[in-house]
């Protein structure tokens, strides 16, 4: 496997497509998440507001720019050909969809990391002036606080399962604008189309299934009682969806012709 | 010296038209099975998800323990869906007639929301929309013609009439100190309002003259209080907007009646009260308390359009992933050729390459606009009527709102299809330009409307990026007087219709251009 991880970091490392789209990634949800800390307004006690998720909102934005790291990783190997080189040269293809999860992964786990701690400083900086202070019940945002910090590293680990679930849909897809079509709408459409469902009852379980709403729960800190799912339990659901996915890539991977 | 005769081939010239441009492009998009597939797809998306929705959404009344079909909502007189509740004095007039009182003091109460769970926490104060002052109205049935004079908790005097006209007069509240005179004179069908600061200096606030308001009329004081509204974030997305009990209590005294029978007495009705559930007792109950010349009234409820029912364009919910496909489809179209290395001989044929991109876009914009037409024009029929079948009450709308919701969501596609077209030419790229376009297009949109980010920057962003354009399907109208949460998270945008399609319309037209620019600058 360490061969197969080399052969496709390499694949990454020399291009420079990735890595502008990582800038651009770390950038745009960092600056998403001070835009909503600066007006997001507490005027008094008991507003309502979750100073964490409020802080943490540019990963909205962000896992589409995982999803545009993960869905030509896969997808750009079958409209050059590529595949053909790479599994003539890797011709276990569990391993070699395997090691591409590792590099898609690896890449997002330290860029998210970099998104969200930048987003957590962004927060303790600018959520003080939106009326988020200690009077109102909003002490600074601080990573040694259990609920942040669960926030902050299960956003890191949500985005890593967005990238794996699209590298998963894109390989049963293999077409880009098609994968790329399928994975934003389940990441974005999924979520309106569970407003729109009348029934409380229904709404909250579709709401508990959906990969985005149960994923980001984990950046619940307030009123957590009134989560269909517990923070933890709805990263589980976004985890569920990653590795169906990708078992199901892999699996066609295996069964059809590249 | 030879002459060199220059070879001309025997074969007529082809013609290289517009036209035989739109017929290799339309026979490109018509001979691709994943793109004929992709087109039916949207189609079938709006409909589908449309009629699911529809078949999901159930709606009852209860009364007491049985259920019943839900009450048809009280209209006005336009037919359009109305409040009608406050305090009415009134006589009756036949004739024309006048009524002049000056007001001089606005109280209230309003119930915020609770400190201690179980503890009513009421505070005094005056909601901005409370109103008290002189109307003149067809009955004291609810929902009738009528036409009034007020001061308002703190938007200054207005007349309004039927429910959804309003016009306004002088800025200011009322005081003991400076007080406020309102006269409503009735001649033949005319309604004239005049407002004074001192009882002698008059100034005209409107002359209406309000349909159906004829013949014997009732002619008085009122009082009106709108809920309170608080909108408190909720954790799984969207909001919780509650409007609480506000009741007015305004102090009117001078009041002079022309034109009614002389001793007549004063008509009292708390027009639209509820009782409570022993079916005597009226829940939050106005009222009058007469003393000498003084009048103090006290409202409770509001005299308003009510944005009750569905709108029309809940029923398009597949919109938002036939858009989607849309986007594959289109960006296709044109990453496609580069892909292949069709595009070579695309424009081997046709040199010219920005009328290759125009015909792409015709092309594109034809289909899915005819795709999004089938997909409109079946839900929007099929799920109102399921809807209503289901016993949910959907909001009357006119029959060219409909027309401009069914034509405008064709539109929206057609011309996000055009937008999605111009990125694919600009990237090259399918996935780029497919997760670009539903980055610009979708995502504002779902963050907006999802209540994920705070209002405010909700309506930035339906302004300013190309989501502006879903805009277009928005049929419920927004009053400037009415207390009621008009945000995108209910359905209201900050643009109107037009406009906002406009907006979607500006970044295709700048996405095109700068594909063309593309096209024509760097090699293929």
């Amino acid at each position: 496997m360490r061969r197969e991880v080399h052969a496709e970091w390499t694949k990454v490392r020399t291009v420079a497509g990735p890595w502008w789209l990582l800038g651009a990634f770390v950038v745009l949800t960092v600056a998403a998440g001070a835009v909503a800390a600066a007006v997001v307004p507490c005027a008094a006690a008991g507003c309502g507001q979750d100073a964490a998720r409020i802080s943490l909102v540019g990963v909205q934005l962000g896992q589409a720019m995982v999803a545009l790291l993960a869905v030509p990783a896969i997808c750009g190997e079958y409209s050059t050909g590529m595949i053909h080189t790479s599994l003539a040269a890797m011709p276990r293809r569990t391993v070699a969809l395997a090691a591409k999860a590792v590099v898609v992964g690896g890449l997002t786990l330290a860029a998210g990391t970099l998104a969200v701690l930048g987003s957590v400083l962004a927060g303790r900086l600018l959520l003080p002036g939106s009326g988020f202070v200690p009077a109102h019940g909003y002490p600074p945002l601080s990573l040694a606080d259990g609920p942040t910090l669960r926030a902050a590293v299960g956003s890191v680990l949500y985005l890593v399962l967005i990238a794996l679930l699209s590298l998963g849909l894109a390989t049963a897809v293999r077409d880009s604008a098609a994968a790329a079509g399928v994975v934003l709408g389940l990441l974005y459409v999924f979520p309106i189309a569970v407003l729109m469902v009348s029934s409380e009852e229904s709404r909250r379980l579709l709401w508990s299934i959906s990969p985005t709403n149960a994923g980001l729960a984990v950046q619940t800190t307030v009123d957590l009682a009134d989560l269909p799912i517990s923070p933890w339990g709805g990263l589980g659901v976004a985890a569920a969806w990653a590795a169906a996915a990708l078992a199901g890539g892999g699996l066609l991977l295996r069964l059809r012709d590249a | 010296m030879t002459a060199v005769t220059p070879y001309r081939s025997g074969l007529r010239t082809g013609r290289d038209g517009f036209a035989q441009l739109l017929r290799a492009e339309w026979t490109k998009i018509r001979t691709v099975r994943g793109w004929t597939a992709g087109l039916a797809l949207v189609a079938l998306l709006i409909v589908g998800l449309g009629v699911l929705f529809a078949a999901g959404s159930h709606s009852s009344c209860s009364k007491g323990p049985i259920e019943v079909p839900c009450p048809a909502p009280l209209t006005g007189p336009g037919g359009v869906p109305v409040q009608d509740r406050f305090y009415f004095a009134h006589q009756p007039l036949a004739g024309d007639g006048s009524v002049t009182v000056r007001v001089s003091s606005m109280t209230g109460q309003i119930r915020k929301p609770d400190v201690t769970p179980g503890v009513r926490n009421v505070v005094p104060g005056v909601t901005p929309w409370a109103k008290a002052g002189v109307m003149i109205k067809q009955s004291v049935r609810q929902g009738t013609a009528y036409a009034a004079l007020m001061v308002t908790g703190s938007h200054g005097v207005h007349m309004q009439y039927n429910f959804t006209e309003d016009l306004a007069g002088r800025p200011g509240g009322v005081s003991a100190a400076s007080p406020r005179w309102l006269r409503l004179t009735r001649t033949g069908d005319t309604i004239t309002g005049e407002e004074s600061a001192d009882g002698s200096h008059w100034t005209t606030v409107g002359t209406v003259r309000p349909p159906g308001l004829a013949g014997k009329v009732e002619i008085g004081l009122f009082a009106a209080s709108p809920g309170d509204l608080t909108v408190t974030p909720n954790v799984m997305g969207g909001a919780a907007v509650a409007s609480r009990f506000a009741e007015v209590t305004a102090v009117m005294d001078q009041v002079g009646v022309r034109g009614v029978a002389a001793g007549g007495t004063w008509g009292r009705d708390d027009i639209g009260v509820t009782m409570e559930a022993d079916g005597v007792t009226p829940h939050h109950p106005g009222g009058l308390v007469q003393s000498g010349g003084t009048f103090k009234v006290t409202g409770v409820g509001d005299i308003a359009p009510s944005a009750e029912g569905m709108p029309v364009e809940r029923v398009l919910t597949g919109v938002l992933t036939g858009l989607v496909a849309m986007t594959a489809v289109a960006v296709l179209f044109v990453t496609a050729e580069y892909r292949r290395g069709l595009i070579r001989t695309t424009l081997l044929a046709s040199p010219r390459r920005g009328r290759v991109l125009a015909a792409k876009a015709v092309v594109i914009a034809a289909a899915a606009f005819a795709a999004g037409l089938v997909g409109a024009a079946v839900t929007v029929p099929v799920g109102q009527s399921i809807l209503a079948a289901n016993g949910n009450v959907l909001a009357p709308v006119a029959p060219l709102t409909s027309l401009r919701v069914i034509v405008g969501t064709a539109a929206l596609l057609a011309v996000a299809a055009v937008f999605a077209l111009a990125v694919g030419a600009l990237f090259r790229r399918s996935a780029m330009a497919v997760i670009a376009v539903v980055v610009t297009i979708i995502v504002p949109y779902v963050l907006a409307v999802a209540s994920i980010l705070p209002e405010e920057v909700s309506r930035w962003l339906l302004r300013v990026t190309p989501a502006a354009g879903f805009a277009v399907q928005q049929s419920m109208p927004t009053y400037a007087q009415v207390t009621a949460r008009y945000a995108p998270a209910e359905g209201y945008f900050p643009l109107p219709p037009w406009a906002g399609f406009a907006v979607l319309c500006a970044y295709a037209a700048l996405a095109l251009a700068l594909a063309a620019h593309r096209l024509r600058r760097s090699d293929v």
